[in-house]
């Protein structure tokens, strides 16, 4: 084993400053003469706005401006847009209506932006805030997702709330299996609705320096390139050469810290109309609640047609999804590409059709997280193909196997669109198997029920499409962006790397496992590599890190760049050692050329090319590439989550006793980390499944919009996760990495809900609280007494 | 304005502060002691947790003023002569953190676990740590951190 470079579990470099307090979060910088602001939220879910007067609150001390809607609309600030056009099932583009950073005539949720103070300090912005009166004429909310295409129209571009009306796969053939199927098993499913809570919250400070008119946004984003994109091209008007945005340590973002928001686009505006003078904001935790992209939220009917022998023959989906009261930056897709796409899961299922309709409500806005549409389709897939085995009363497992996609027939057409490159799904069920001791489960049973407490045991073979994305495919589905990542890799004089990433890391670790792989790929000590990213002033460009990308994307792009540097450092070589280009071997750092002893260093190349004294002609001084990387495919990984549950049924309580997850994600570079991904990954998905729900009352009112209200897992909610891994390599990245980001939160709702539901012997929706776990174990004992 | 008075990381410190400035923006805004973060508005996540006169504390849910004449202990003075303390140390050696965020009030709440309780079981690990909320590691390797700590400290 390697002790820095791929594949060795090397501890991280990031953490020295994160365990002394030094890291640099948003809230931790402040610029000199900073004002404070504080956004006035609206109370009511749906309303007119009638007037708002600002007159008090601009007579408060301290404050320096109060800005509404009609401040920005005057100044042509744009709106927010959605970055991905879904076409509808008639061939139309979705309904686009305008999201304005602060509104203009109409609230559309309890936290929508109306008006902004801007004050000295934190506490006179907040004072002042609540000066601010606003004369509201109530309207009717839409609430309910499944009845939202009933309620008061929020928007005049969206008649019936509807966005779009959607569909995937071949209908017709789903329908002929389905008259051939020997059983049918159909089955309703809500996946509830979560509020990401990265812990640190949103923050920002726009600057606007009217010496050199330009501006810099420090921002609590996953991909600073991404929002100076937005910023500058659709809302703010900016030049994007004059705008520098920094996203310095970022506290964890799970899809919520990637989109445009409209507390970064206000604090940026007003800086340059203050002349100046920096506008800092950071959420409080209430506010993050409100008004930081919430996810999931589908409501669907599926069901499976399979023949006697249990053969999946068709799978047919029909989906409401939540898009709450504006589209968020990549809303559309989240339910679309990214859901429907992955609903053959790991099987071969010949026939699958999806219908998606999507809905606006007053409720936040809906987007990505987590997983972002993929959890969804394997919440729907393996709910579904557990249930099916206890209706067709086969082993859950032998089930799965009997479907599975075989080795020999990758590469694999989905009836949904996608080709999974690669996977080996048997072996990997079997470690799976192996490690939670299935064959002995009955007696695990057996001994709980002798302690009054019922078992039950809960398979999840998920798939995913990650390494996001091929940007000619993305962009053939409505994509407004190429989805690449760039590179550049510098080496400085004295032989030492600087690597500039357009990844971006908000607790990856990346600048732990790209060092290490550049240390392989060059041979340079992974202590002379330094990772740079989140800085747009510094890093050619970039996308940024979601989708679980960075590796596979981000990190090939790396790769190409350090085969760029090799062939230069060859020219370089071979001058030196007077031999020809063709006979230079590189292996370890060392120019070698072949069949000799004859070598030199790479460091000593660098040098080389900085001081270029003895220099081959027609090549330029310097070593310093970049380069860019689009992949030609989505990367597929894959695994099985095996959950073994306790319910006590005199409390409701569910005890998670046991959880195997066996992951294939191609080839791995730095083990700790992996491990450490799918230990978060899986919390947060039990979190969904046993404790985590977004509610809102009839009125629209947001109850869960606090820790006391919002269950947040704890330390005492688990119990040790045991990782394994199978590696089958992806085949068309330089690394043969598939991403492990999200697998964990994938996979875990399917795995807890079906070790539940197998325990209690009912079917029952997420999260599995207490109290309906209790009425339903109380009511299977009562059955087993009578 | 009001004038409060404490040890900071052994460095005594007086300063102005408006009466309703908690400890949390006291040590943030006015030391610049920024590893303390702030992370909700309802006293539960425990990313402020700091030591007052040796115990955890959450520090947005005291006054600084509360703290006059106090002890207080913040991740930025929890290394001495620049040696990490074990909890650090087994933080970072058992990947214990990602983001970062939740990490200073994770270890100084660790810290003061074992002074009250040099050898707790992985069970009164968990239930200690309540009050602490991550939602990057899913607490395994956190659990494991402490549970090297204790025995680091120990021998
Ligand atoms: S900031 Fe959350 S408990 Fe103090
Ligand atoms: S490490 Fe990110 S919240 Fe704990």
């Amino acid at each position: 084993m390697p002790d820095s470079g791929i594949g060795a579990a090397v501890k991280r470099r990031e953490d020295f400053r994160f365990i002394t307090g030094r890291g640099r979060y948003v809230d931790d910088i402040n610029r000199p003469g900073q004002l404070y602001a504080s956004f006035v939220r609206a109370p009511i879910a749906h309303a007119n706005v009638r007037g708002i007067d600002t007159a008090e609150a601009e007579k408060a001390p301290g404050v320096v401006a109060v800005f509404t809607g009609e401040d920005l609309e005057a100044d042509g600030v744009g709106s927010l847009p959605c970055g991905w056009v879904v076409t509808d099932k008639h061939g139309e583009p979705h309904k686009a209506p305008p999201h304005w950073p602060l509104v203009r005539g109409k609230v559309r949720y309890v936290g929508d932006h109306v008006a902004v103070v801007i004050a000295e300090t934190l506490a006179q912005a907040r004072d002042a805030a609540e000066l601010v009166e606003v004369d509201y004429e109530d309207l009717d909310p839409v609430v309910d997702l499944a009845q939202a295409g009933e309620g008061a129209q929020l928007h005049d571009e969206a008649p019936g709330n509807l966005c779009y009306d959607w569909e995937l796969g071949d209908k017709a053939a789903v329908d002929a299996a389905f008259e051939q199927a020997a059983h049918v098993t159909k089955l309703d499913l809500v996946n509830n609705r979560l509020i990401p809570n990265a812990m640190e919250p949103r923050a920002a400070i726009g600057e606007y320096d009217v010496g050199s008119d330009s501006y810099t946004i420090y921002s609590t984003s996953q991909n600073p390139h991404l929002l100076r994109l937005i910023l500058c091209a659709f809302v703010l008007n900016l030049p994007e050469h004059k705008v520098r945005v920094v996203a310095p340590d970022v506290g964890g973002g799970f899809g919520s810290k990637i989109y445009a928001y409209a507390e970064e686009t206000v604090c940026t505006w007003a800086s340059k109309k203050l002349n100046g003078k920096p506008v800092k904001w950071t959420a409080e935790r209430s506010e993050s609640f409100l008004s930081d992209a919430h996810g999931r939220d589908h409501v669907t009917h599926a069901e499976l047609a399979m023949d006697a022998e249990g053969k999946f023959l068709a799978l047919k989906v029909d989906t409401k999804a939540n898009l709450g009261a504006y589209l968020s930056s990549f809303a559309t897709a989240v339910p679309t590409y990214l859901y429907a796409t992955l609903l053959a899961g790991q099987y071969a299922t010949p026939a699958v059709h999806c219908n998606v309709r999507g809905y606006f409500t007053s409720t936040a806005p809906v987007d990505a997280y987590r997983g972002a549409g993929r959890p969804e389709a394997t919440y729907v897939i393996e709910r579904i193909v557990e249930v099916a085995a206890r209706d067709m009363k086969m082993d859950p497992a032998e089930l799965r196997r009997k479907n599975f996609i075989q080795p020999d027939q990758f590469p694999y057409q989905t009836p949904v669109a996608l080709v999974y490159d690669i996977g080996d799904y048997e072996p990997t069920l079997d470690k799976a198997l192996e490690m939670i001791g299935y064959r002995d489960f009955a007696q695990r049973r057996a001994e709980s029920e002798a302690r009054g407490k019922l078992r039950g045991i809960g398979f999840s073979a998920y798939i995913e499409a990650c390494g996001i994305a091929p940007s000619a495919v993305v962009g053939s589905l409505g994509a407004g962006v190429g989805l690449w990542e760039s590179a550049q890799v510098r080496f400085n004089p004295t032989g030492s790397v600087s690597v500039f990433t357009g990844a971006h890391s908000h607790g990856q670790g990346h600048e732990t496992t790209f060092a290490q792989l550049v240390s392989e790929k060059l041979g340079v000590p992974y202590e002379q590599i330094d990772i740079v990213h989140g800085d747009t002033g510094q890093i050619p460009m970039g996308m940024g890190t979601y989708g679980s990308r960075s590796l596979a994307v981000g990190g090939s792009a790396i790769v190409k760049a350090c085969d760029k540097i090799v062939e230069k450092g060859k020219k370089i070589a071979a001058h030196l050692m007077e031999a020809s280009v063709d006979d230079i071997e590189f292996d370890g750092g060392q120019f070698k050329v072949a069949g000799t002893d004859k070598a030199k260093g790479i460091g000593e190349i660098a040098f080389t090319a900085y001081v270029p004294h003895n220099y081959p002609e027609g090549v330029e001084p310097g070593l310093d590439e970049t380069a860019f990387y689009d992949p030609l495919n989505f990367t597929y990984p894959a695994g099985v989550h095996i959950a073994e549950v306790e319910v006590d049924p005199d409390t409701g309580e569910t005890k998670i006793v046991d959880w195997v997850a066996v992951d294939d994600f191609g080839k791995v570079l730095n083990p700790m980390i992996v491990e450490g991904q799918v230990h978060g990954g899986i919390a947060q998905g039990v979190g969904q499944a046993l404790l985590e729900s977004a509610v809102y009352d009839d009125s629209g009112q947001l109850v869960t919009g606090s820790y006391m209200d919002y269950t947040m897992p704890r330390a005492d909610d688990f119990c040790e996760f045991r990782v394994g891994m199978t590696v089958s390599e992806c085949t068309h990245n330089p690394l043969g990495v598939k991403g492990c980001g999200e697998a964990g939160a994938i996979a875990a709702p399917a795995a807890l809900m079906n070790a539940i539901t197998d325990a209690l012997g009912a079917e029952i929706d997420m999260p599995a609280t207490r109290e309906k776990v209790w009425r339903h174990a109380q009511a299977k004992l009562k059955a087993a007494a009578e | 304005m009001l004038t409060v008075t404490m040890t900071v990381n052994g460095q005594k410190v007086a300063k102005d502060v408006d009466p309703r400035t908690l400890l949390v923006q006291f040590l943030r805004e006015q030391l610049n002691l920024t590893g303390t973060h702030v992370g909700c508005d309802t006293s539960q996540c425990g990313a402020c947790v700091v030591l007052v006169d040796g115990k955890s504390m959450k520090a947005c849910t005291m006054l600084a003023a509360q703290a006059d004449g106090c002890e207080v202990t913040t991740i930025e003075g929890l290394a001495k002569n620049g040696e990490l303390h074990p909890m650090q140390a087994a933080f970072k050696e058992h990947h214990g953190l990602q983001c970062g965020f939740c990490t200073p009030g994770m270890i100084i709440s660790a810290v003061d676990l074992l002074q009250q309780n040099p050898d707790p079981s992985e069970h009164e690990i968990r239930e200690w740590l309540e009050g602490n909320i991550c939602r990057c590691t899913g607490y395994h390797n956190i659990v494991k951190a402490i549970q090297h700590a204790a025995q680091d400290m120990r021998s």
